[in-house]
């Protein structure tokens, strides 16, 4: 396991959060690290991706108590497009599609409201598409592409690459991946995982969320946490996902929860 | 108090930004409309007998005819007699060059981001401007007149011109074509006119810029568009009105005839006065717009709708000419509690005749849209083909769209395809922006823009910039 430097980048505290009345989250403690890649596992209906929703602020979910501060900063009470602008960047497991608007456009358009935000100058057209096409280089992505309509009709590859693309644009700090890996032949899978790796650094996070194991030999985590129930049940190092992998998940339900590992 | 709350109290505050009242002497003629009233307008004007007759002709048939019901808006009944049908800016000397037009009016223009002298001096588009309901003054006179083309005033035409006037008035919308039409067949007061000669392509876009300015006027005008053989024009209309509590008339006509070979393309960025968030006031823009397509010509509607209280407009092209064409591409908005009820007659006549249409309503708020379509194919149109699509956009879930098609088609030859499809802005798409970074506006205006695109993409490029900005603002506020 890594050491981890400084102050966390992420630390959630005895988070609830409801839908629809319905309690989902039952209070979650994680702390992530700046240069930490940490991946929450989970069988389907355990909470991960409503987690992955309440950090980015979907209005669907109600915070019912904890806190999650995010650089030192009460992140809950950000609006989702202030926690974008402070460089919190969610890869959707599902991506919207958006018909006439333009891929590139809408990635432009993304990336000069963030630097608008910073005070930064906006990019012009010229400057964007040399980046733009660096970055495209970087994840694999066909040329074709990047005018086309947002997402309209792309395959499920296609769309998660479109996600990793953003994000290499938009250089988050903090990138939470919600089921990135769902849907991707193995090929796809390297591809995106190598467009991940690229933007790993000693500044940035990333909070990887997974159903499988398989995305982990690829993206390698600092820790792995396991969510059953809207909890943590467990929290370990890598050899905790090849653990999951053999003996499946069947066995944090019959289990009381392991108390979170011992944690400087 | 959420955000999203917030961001709509404020944009549903913000105002119509054209709202604004010129303080310029009006010429009026008293209320109400009367036989008398048609005779002082046409003295005013100074029309001559055949035009008099031709407006007693038409309001004698106007008393004969009731109100159209059959559309899907709602209004409390029109009280004709207390609208005044006709307000000329004092003074009312003829206006030859822009020194002379009053500075008032000119400040009034250049408010609307249509100076005058600009115009002329950078942009090369001829402008033509109505201000209430005579056209105070039009630009670009003498270079048009080099290549024989005519951009004037209807006054000036019926004055200088009254032979293609007299051909062509009324030949493709006759007085007896609808109520509205009846009415202002009666008592239209000016309007824009234009003649492309044979064979040449007009060297700049046409464009007349429409403002009702004085309170309780209709405005009525009339546009006549005649490209003669092989000829082609491209022309502009846009439109605005400053903020009243009570409702205003707009019952204009717009009449295109291409003859074989021609080419008509008519583009509208309409912005009336849409009326406040509650539903006061408001433009009733009621207005009739029909081009006649002879041998091998086209005609092509492009529309931008974004104001007015209710909407009541149908551009259509009647394809009489074998292998003509015909167009229609429109984005109606109705946000708050704005009606729109819209759409195109396209009615095939000539063998191998083809028409396109694309509609895409966007609703939001309490705003209703409604598309009202009628393609027509007719025993004689031989291998005639048309091609629908109508999508339905709507934001919120208090709105609606509703669409209308009519198909008639007495050729077994013809091929008629019709598309629709309603889609809804979803909190997912929105919350995906606002994610990457984008303000809940600023999505919200991206996703419509990208809906209207193939609409959009029609319009000629100066205004298909100003129409994106349009529609994000006409739709500020509407999420929440």
């Amino acid at each position: 396991m890594s050491r981890r430097p400084g102050t966390p980048m992420l630390e959630i505290k005895g988070l609830k959060a409801e839908v629809a009345g319905r309690e989902i989250l039952h209070g979650i403690d994680l702390d992530l690290g700046a240069g930490e890649v940490h991946a929450v596992m989970g069988p389907n209906g355990s909470g991960k991706s409503t987690l992955a929703g309440v950090l980015a602020g979907r209005e669907t979910y109600r915070v019912t108590a904890g806190s999650v501060a995010y650089l030192g900063e009460d992140l809950l009470t950000l609006a989702p497009e202030k926690r974008a602008a402070k460089g919190l960047f969610l890869a959707f497991q599902y991506p919207v599609e958006i018909p006439g608007v333009g891929n590139l456009y809408f990635l432009r358009t993304a990336l000069n409201a963030l630097r608008r935000s910073r005070g930064e100058e906006e990019l012009d057209a010229m400057d964007f598409l040399t980046l733009a096409r660096e970055k495209m280089k970087l994840v694999g992505m066909d040329p074709a592409l990047a005018h086309r309509s947002l997402n309209e009709g792309f395959s499920g590859g296609e769309k998660k690459r479109n996600e990793v693309l953003q994000m290499a644009v938009l250089e988050p700090r903090l990138a939470i991946l919600d089921e990135i890996d769902s849907g991707l032949d193995i090929d796809a899978l390297r591809a995106v995982a190598d467009g991940v790796n690229a933007l790993r650094g000693p500044d940035r996070a990333l909070l990887v969320v997974t159903h499988y194991q398989r995305l982990l030999d690829y993206i390698r985590p600092d820790r792995v946490h396991v969510m059953a129930g809207g909890r943590i049940a467990a929290s370990g190092g890598p050899e905790l996902a090849h653990e999951l992998e053999k003996k499946g998940y069947g066995w944090l339900q019959a289990e009381p929860p392991r108390a979170a590992e011992a944690r400087p | 108090m959420t955000t999203q709350e917030a961001a709509l109290r404020e944009l549903t505050e913000r105002k119509y930004k054209y709202g604004f009242v010129t303080e310029v002497e009006a010429d009026q003629v008293p209320r109400g409309l009367s036989e008398e009233i048609v005779r002082t307008i046409s003295e005013k004007k100074g029309d001559p007998r055949w035009l008099l007759d031709w407006r007693l002709k038409a309001y004698r048939h106007w008393l004969t005819m009731t109100e159209p019901s059959w559309s899907s808006v709602r209004y409390p009944p029109i009280d004709y007699q207390s609208i005044v049908y006709y307000s000329a800016p004092k003074p009312k000397k003829q206006v030859g060059s822009m020194d002379e037009v009053d500075p008032e009016l000119r400040r009034a223009f250049e408010r609307l981001g249509i100076p005058l002298e600009e115009q002329q001096r950078l942009s090369g588009v001829a402008v033509d401007a109505v201000f209430d309901s005579v056209s105070v003054s039009t630009t670009f006179k003498e270079k048009l007149a080099e290549k024989g083309v005519i951009f004037c005033s209807f006054s000036e035409a019926v004055r200088n011109h009254p032979e293609l006037v007299r051909k062509y008035l009324g030949s493709v919308v006759p007085h007896t074509d609808n109520f509205f039409a009846a009415l202002n067949s009666a008592v239209f007061s000016d309007g824009s006119f234009a003649y492309v000669p044979k064979g040449v392509r007009c060297p700049m876009e046409l464009s007349t810029y429409f403002r009702i300015n004085a309170q309780d006027t209709g405005q009525f005008e009339r546009t006549l568009i005649v490209a003669d053989e092989g000829a082609h024009v491209s022309y502009l209309e846009g439109c605005t009105a400053p903020v009243r509590d009570t409702n205003q008339l707009h019952a204009a006509v717009v009449e295109l005839v291409a003859l074989p070979g021609a080419e008509i393309k008519y583009s509208t960025v309409q912005n009336w006065y849409p009326g406040d968030a509650e539903g006061r006031g408001g433009i009733y823009n009621f207005v009739t717009k029909r081009g006649k397509a002879f041998e091998r010509s086209k005609v092509s509607w492009t529309q931008v709708e974004t104001g007015s209280a209710i909407t009541w407009k149908y551009p259509s092209v009647i394809l009489q000419g074998d292998d003509s064409v015909g167009e229609f591409y429109s984005v109606a908005l109705a946000n708050n509690h704005q009606q729109a009820d819209t759409g195109t007659k396209m009615i095939h006549i000539g063998a191998r005749t083809r028409s396109t249409i694309i509609s895409k309503g966007i609703s939001a708020g309490h705003g209703q849209n409604t598309y009202r379509g009628m393609v027509k194919v007719l025993k004689g149109a031989v291998g005639a083909r048309n091609y629908s699509q109508c999508d339905s956009l709507l934001i919120g879930d208090r709105c609606g769209a509703h669409t209308f098609p009519t198909i008639e088609v007495r050729n077994p030859t013809a091929q008629v395809e019709h598309e629709a499809t309603t889609s809804r802005i979803g909190e997912d798409q929105l919350f995906y922006c606002r994610q990457r970074g984008i303000r809940e506006e600023d999505a919200v205006s991206m996703i419509v823009n990208g809906f209207a695109r193939e609409v959009l993409k029609e319009l000629p490029m100066e205004f298909a910039v100003e129409a994106q900005k349009l529609l994000g603002m006409s739709l500020e506020g509407s999420v929440g």
